[in-house]
């Protein structure tokens, strides 16, 4: 049927024998005949020229019996692609036309026009149907009588593809007047329209680094915000947590559950970095309560010395973590804006942190100690909680949180031994303008600063962007050293 | 009685001429002659520069077991610079003070070699620097085995404009905010206007230094692209930065059929753990491919797979890849002991002047050869697509060598300058 469909049309075509000539352009014509005989063989419409055609795209023909290995560059694979693209929207599965369809909409050769009207005839899918006829009108504005031009950059405008916006400025630009104004009006719907795919991509990347900055300032919250342990080492625990991930990601490697491992690596990232921290606590920062200068410098040369032996284990270049499948890609949200897959589980998991610490802290025994703590330890230890093991808790707790982070950065960024580094002025930088001593102060500094970043980038690039903010940080601390939300109450001053 | 004195005597003498040989400087150590390495083996450049310093470690185990450069075995001194430019030239001293090396193959950053160039010019000794670069300089005490602006960055450009490129009319120059990128892009900016691109068809973006987050670039880079004809992005993104640059292009979908992205420091080395698959045709530019089908690429490939298993050597024992730099540093090794034993000296001035002229069949198939003024190496340049397995499949070459022009035409007052070092300022009196 759908075979008998394009005879139809293409009536010169000759019967069910694909062009020898075209195959053997494909194999050994330049870059230019190789177009035009994609174009031939495409007309030909027949299955036989599509695995011809899909051959080559993988860069392969076969001449006489033998296979040639050709070179397929971008603008044969686009040809190649849209050619394919075109025999697919009359295939009577759904799901191949949608896929055509969408294929298309990027942007097809005028040649395809005919195919394209043919389908579009018979389609009656309603979310195919309009795909089309916007790839149609892509096509028509550009050639053709002027009725049919003007009413194919009407049509344009009801769309909300990047593509059109670059076909409408340009005829935008045309010598008709009418056509002009025509495209004019269209272009300004459509840039409407992107505008608020802009906006609310500009917004999603904020949020998206205010989930981050939030995870990786998270832990600090609880070591520094609550205890007051100025832990220089705390980059270092995300950067252990990081490499936790790597390693569960080896051992699963060789399994066939390659994309569960996070699953894994969530947890074994908590333990391992909770546990270093908790050696940590007992070893080093139990003696130096009261002492912030001597804490910050044995946590630095804690740090120091956590860098080098995972240099020393796992060498000084970074190594790879690679997603499981489900967290490569992204989904269309919005007119022209695609979210990664990785970076909406980010925001996800760090929310459900976030929750969790807020039921631990408020709903569980340990909590009512860790907050009794830090409000007042002598009342606290009079009424006969246990200050000693609190504080380890608490800050087994803070580590294990900087690991939970240390996962989710490798999914996104580079895992090396100074991975840490990069983020340990970030997080304090939160924790100080969130205010010391709560919780939701650094949920609010986390996605203002993430917000501030990413505005600042698009404005003023990324370099500025860096330098702004911080300047912004160090007068604010000037104006309001107690940060964003201040702690109320006898203890603050302790 | 007469026989003892002899003995004595032959002994004193013996002992005396030692002393005396000593004195006289390494040649006189007779078996061995040191080499510095100064690559970052820690730190953001860590991930393109540790195969560099394999990659020499290599050639010396190599020339070794043929018997070493004029009969002395080499013995190779690494330190590591960990990608802190002031460093490097803490580094460079020591290696050339303390070491005694007779020459140093290093740097991948051109911030890292204008760090140490004071160094080795004052303590006059050898830099061999292996990777591409913006021009801009030529010193007595360097050779650069990379290419030259014209070498890479505007065939590239040239091919993007023209009808196979895709014909790109508008353009985003991309890079790390460094002078590499900023000089690079200085040139590209007055060719582009050369061949009548309007200033509003250009936007240049920087990044610092390790950067992560490259949401927001490619949301502009997307925009820009859809306001007006075909654009291309021009990246001079270096180091770590490019995992999550490419990461965050596959994931937001940017085909390179609609807008292309051409590197310039992005070869199969970066891209290992990056999943190729959606970033399929995205282009680099270079003076080799991997991919590159040639006898004298097939050898080299092999050895290096070799020498990384016996070696052990971290990724590459199960996965050997190959790039540009290494293919670069292992010529100017070679070049080098070819002119050590043309000069039959290591002394800097003999040597520097047996390296002019010098050839050697380099892996990407043709036959490199040292410039006979200006340092720099006539080099093929090769236009690669990205392919689903991380390989590049070469889609533009140039018909042969093209000589290194370091002095970019494109640049204001480069006219006037002269195409070979200029002599030392106690020379000329």
């Amino acid at each position: 049927m759908r075979i008998l469909l394009i005879l139809l049309f293409f009536a010169a075509a000759p019967v069910l024998a694909i062009d020898k000539g075209a195959v053997e352009k494909l194999a050994s014509g330049d870059n230019d005949e190789k177009i035009v005989a994609i174009a031939a063989l495409l007309a030909e419409g027949d299955p036989e020229a599509a695995a011809v055609l899909a051959k080559f795209a993988e860069g392969e023909v076969v001449v006489e019996g033998k296979v040639v290995e050709v070179v397929v560059n971008n603008r044969l694979r686009s040809a190649v692609t849209d050619a394919l693209a075109a025999l697919g929207l009359l295939s009577p599965e759904r799901a191949t036309r949608l896929e055509a369809a969408k294929a298309l909409a990027g942007g097809a050769d005028a040649v395809m026009l005919p195919l394209v009207k043919k389908a579009l005839e018979k389609e009656t899918d309603a979310d195919i149907k309009p795909l089309l006829e916007l790839t149609a009108a892509s096509m028509e504005m550009k050639g053709g009588d002027k009725a049919t031009r003007i009413a194919a950059i009407q049509r344009l405008g009801t769309s909300n593809s990047p593509n059109s916006r670059t076909l409408l400025s340009e005829a935008a630009t045309d010598a008709d007047e009418d056509i002009r104004i025509a495209a004019q009006k269209s272009l300004r719907e459509v840039q409407g329209k992107l505008a608020w795919g802009e906006r609310a991509g500009l917004l999603f990347a904020g949020i998206s680094l205010g989930s981050i900055l939030l995870l990786a300032a998270l832990g600090l919250a609880i070591t520094y915000g609550l205890m007051g342990v100025i832990n220089m080492a705390h980059g270092e625990l995300i950067m252990i947590g990081a490499y936790t991930t790597y390693v569960v990601q080896v051992l699963f490697r060789k399994t066939n559950y390659f994309d569960w491992y996070l699953l894994v690596a969530i947890p074994a990232s908590f333990v391992v970095a909770a546990a270093v921290g908790m050696i940590l606590e007992r070893v080093v920062i139990r003696w130096l309560y009261g002492r912030p200068l001597e804490t910050l410098l044995a946590t630095w040369g804690i740090s120091l010395m956590l860098i080098q032996s995972v240099r020393t284990i796992f060498g000084a270049a970074n190594v790879q973590v690679e997603n499981p499948a489900f967290m490569s890609g992204g989904f269309q949200a919005f007119a022209g804006v695609v979210l990664p897959w990785s970076r909406v589980v980010i925001i996800v998991f760090a929310a459900l942190v976030l929750f969790s610490i807020y039921l631990l802290l408020t709903k569980t025994r340990l909590g009512l100690f860790v907050r009794g703590v830090t409000q007042n330890r002598e009342m606290a230890a009079c009424v006969g909680v246990p200050t000693g093991s609190v504080d380890m808790w608490a800050f087994g707790l803070g580590s294990g949180i900087a690991g939970l982070a240390g996962c989710a950065l490798s999914q996104i960024g580079n895992v090396g031994p100074d991975l840490g580094q990069g983020y340990i002025v970030d997080s304090f930088m939160v924790v100080v303008f969130g205010g010391v001593g709560q919780l939701a102060g650094t949920v609010y500094a986390a996605l203002t600063l993430g917000f501030a970043n990413k505005f600042l980038e698009a404005m003023s690039g990324a370099v500025i962007a860096k330098i702004v903010v911080l300047v912004f940080i160090i007068f604010f601390i000037q104006r309001r050293p107690q940060g964003l939300f201040a702690v109320k109450g006898r203890a603050v001053e302790a | 009685m007469k026989r003892r004195n002899f003995v004595k005597q032959l002994a004193l003498s013996a002992a005396i001429a030692a002393i005396g040989l000593g004195s006289t400087g390494i040649l006189a150590q007779a078996k061995t002659v040191k080499v510095g390495v100064l690559h970052s083996l820690s730190g953001t450049m860590a991930i393109s520069e540790t195969v560099l310093k394999d990659t020499v470690l290599m050639a010396i185990d190599e020339i070794n077991a043929k018997g070493g450069v004029m009969g002395m075995k080499i013995e190779p001194v690494v330190v590591d610079p960990a990608s802190n430019w002031p460093l490097f030239a803490e580094k460079a001293r020591q290696l050339i003070t303390q070491d005694k090396v007779a020459v140093t193959f290093g740097c991948w950053t051109s911030v890292s070699r204008k760090s140490v160039l004071p160094v080795f010019e004052e303590l006059n000794s050898l830099l061999f620097y292996p990777v591409q670069y913006e021009g801009e300089e030529i010193s007595r005490n360097v050779f650069y085995t990379g290419a030259a602006p014209n070498q890479q960055a505007i065939p590239a450009v040239e091919y993007l404009m023209s009808k196979d490129g895709g014909t790109a009319k508008r353009w985003v120059l991309l890079g790390t905010d460094y002078v590499y990128p900023r000089t690079t892009n200085k040139i590209l900016r007055a060719f582009l206007k050369s061949k009548g691109v309007a200033d509003a068809d250009i936007v240049e973006e920087y990044t610092p230094f390790g950067h992560s987050d490259y949401q927001t670039i490619i949301a502009k880079i997307k925009k820009f692209a859809s306001e007006g004809k075909k654009t291309a992005v021009v990246s001079t993104i270096n180091g770590d930065s490019n995992v999550p640059f490419y990461k965050e292009l596959g994931n937001q979908g940017l085909k390179a059929t609609d807008v292309p992205v051409v590197a310039f420091s992005v070869g199969e080395e970066e891209l290992r753990g990056v999943d190729t698959k959606p970033l399929v045709g995205h282009l680099a530019a270079w003076n080799y491919f991997m991919s590159i089908k040639a006898p004298a690429n097939d050898a080299f490939t092999k050895k290096w797979a070799a020498y990384a298993k016996a070696k052990n050597i971290a990724g590459h024992k199960d996965k050997p890849l190959t790039n540009d730099p290494m293919e670069a540093t292992y010529i100017g090794i070679y070049m080098w002991k070819q002119a050590v034993e043309k000069a039959k000296s290591f002394d800097v001035a003999k040597v520097s002047a047996a390296m002019g002229g010098q050839t050697f069949t380099a892996p990407s198939g043709i036959t490199s050869t040292m410039d006979a003024k200006n340092h720099h190496l006539h080099k093929a340049v090769f236009i690669g697509e990205i392919k689903a397995d991380g390989q590049f499949n070469v889609v533009w070459k140039t018909k042969g060598p093209v000589k290194a022009a370091p002095w970019s035409p494109f640049i204001a007052g480069n006219d006037k300058k002269k195409d070979e070092p200029a002599l030392m300022a106690e020379n000329k009196k």
